[in-house]
């Protein structure tokens, strides 16, 4: 079941034959360990998935491999969806914090200078 | 090792640095791993466990403190910062003259490093598709540059003088030579903030009389995992948080030993009965290099760990964008990774 972009994939779908929808491999395009690891800490966190994992093929080559495999018959399509959702909530956060913390701190730094 | 209560926390939440490695270094606490504990990933837990706290900042620059995130994100947030943050430099040199002691594709390269001083924000990338025709570039993705300079005799030095300072004119080429030349409608666009090198007194080349360079650059907009001139960062780096435990009370010459194996100001003696007591008063001052371990008596005394989930950030910016900047656009290039592959997942749902 592969996925086609215009011209680049980004993400691609494999999955073994027979086997239900809980066990897939995805194939991220033009990602390494930034996403890789991060995405699958997230995943992990998911009481549901029994077995999640990423691999770099090749480094001359990047694109990773990711396994997800659910217990419970759940596709897997969902903890990585949901993965990618938690991983946005937990940036906008850390970002609503800097951001607030800066001002905060450049504040108190105005303020002790008069 | 019995994995009793206090052992269960311990390996949940510290390093730890033994003499001859390092011990739980990876994350454990995934549901499941721990019966008794709940791990599932809950964003009102992590609301509440986490916060920034800034303990340095100014124009070049930042120090700060992220504590309650897993490494594994932490990581991503530095490689970002390292290799993912867009900036502008100089790509395309196009040399109509070059007749000083310097290489062309040398001089070419040590333009490429020079940071400009541009907001990526307000450009876009250039088009990889047809060079040929789009050699000029146009004014919302490419800038241009110039550096036109000649060489020659100071009619003004005297007979004797050795001094290359006094004898010749333009002789030290540097960057603030390089002139910004606006396309289009750059010049209202950014007439006040005018666009060009960061720092001024980046020597490019030497040349002597009758020597000259006659220079166009254009700059692009481009990543540091494309090429490392990209990078907006001196360097991006962050440590754990070093925690000291004694496991019993150091006293006197040995108490004295005990502080000089560490970094000044993490341990203090103090007067208790007559008697010098040893006590950690500040480990974040630590570099963690484990000299206590090297001494028989007192390695057995200390236990040495970091805290697991405590960051303390340090990034120092090359000047185009300031440093609490830069991890925000880091913090939003990892957003948009992840929108990117839910796009792409929700675009083959629908099919």
């Amino acid at each position: 079941m592969a996925v086609e972009g215009e011209k680049k994939t980004v993400l691609e779908m494999i999955q073994a034959d027979g086997a239900d929808e809980g066990c897939v491999t995805f194939v991220l395009h033009d990602e390494d360990h930034t996403l890789g690891n991060s995405v699958r800490y997230m995943i992990m966190k998911n009481v549901d998935v029994e077995f999640c994992g990423y691999t770099i093929t090749h480094p001359s080559e990047s694109k990773i491999n990711f396994r997800i495999q659910t217990r419970g018959g759940i596709p897997a399509t969902e903890p990585l969806r949901k993965g990618l959702n938690d991983l946005n909530d937990v940036c906008q956060h850390v970002l609503n914090t800097f951001q607030a913390k800066v001002n905060a701190f450049k504040e108190g730094q105005e303020t002790s200078m008069e | 090792m019995a994995a009793t209560m206090k052992n269960v926390e311990e390996i949940r939440t510290r390093v730890i640095l033994e003499e001859f490695g390092v011990k739980n270094v990876h994350t454990t606490d995934f549901p499941g791993n721990y019966p008794g504990y709940d791990d599932t990933w809950d964003m009102q837990k992590f609301q509440k466990k986490f916060s920034i706290d800034i303990v340095n900042l100014d124009e070049s620059s930042i120090e700060f403190d992220m504590v309650g995130i897993d490494a594994a994100i932490a990581n991503a947030f530095r490689r970002i910062l390292l290799a993912e943050v867009p900036t502008m430099a100089i790509e395309k040199v196009f040399i109509y003259n070059n007749t000083s002691i310097v290489q062309d594709e040398v001089l070419a390269h040590r333009l490429g490093l020079i940071p400009i001083k541009a907001d990526p924000r307000l450009f876009e990338y250039r088009n990889a598709g047809e060079e040929s025709s789009e050699e000029e570039g146009s004014e919302i993705d490419t800038i241009q540059l110039q550096l036109k300079i000649k060489c020659s005799r100071n009619p003004r030095a005297s007979k004797d003088d050795s001094d290359p300072r006094e004898l010749y004119l333009n002789h030290m080429v540097y960057s603030k030579d390089i002139k910004w030349v606006p396309i289009g409608n750059q010049a209202d666009v950014f007439g006040d903030s005018s666009i060009g090198p960061v720092h001024d007194d980046i020597l490019i080349a030497q040349l002597r009389p009758g020597q000259e360079l006659d220079i166009i650059m254009h700059c692009v907009k481009g990543i540091g995992k494309d090429h490392a001139k990209f990078s907006p960062v001196a360097t991006a780096s962050y440590r754990l948080l070093p925690e000291i435990t004694l496991l019993e009370p150091v006293e006197g010459e040995k108490a004295e030993r005990l502080k000089g194996c560490f970094s000044q100001g993490v341990i203090d003696l103090e007067d208790v009965n007559g008697t010098k007591v040893a006590k950690v008063v500040n480990s974040r001052l630590d570099t963690c290099s484990r000299e206590v371990l090297r001494h028989s008596d007192l390695k057995d005394v200390v236990k040495l760990g970091r805290v697991r989930d405590h960051f303390i950030y340090t990034v120092e910016s090359t000047g185009i964008l300031p440093p609490e900047i830069l991890v925000m656009e880091a913090i939003k290039v990892l957003m948009a990774k992840c929108q990117r592959f839910l796009n792409e997942l929700d675009s083959t749902d629908m099919d």
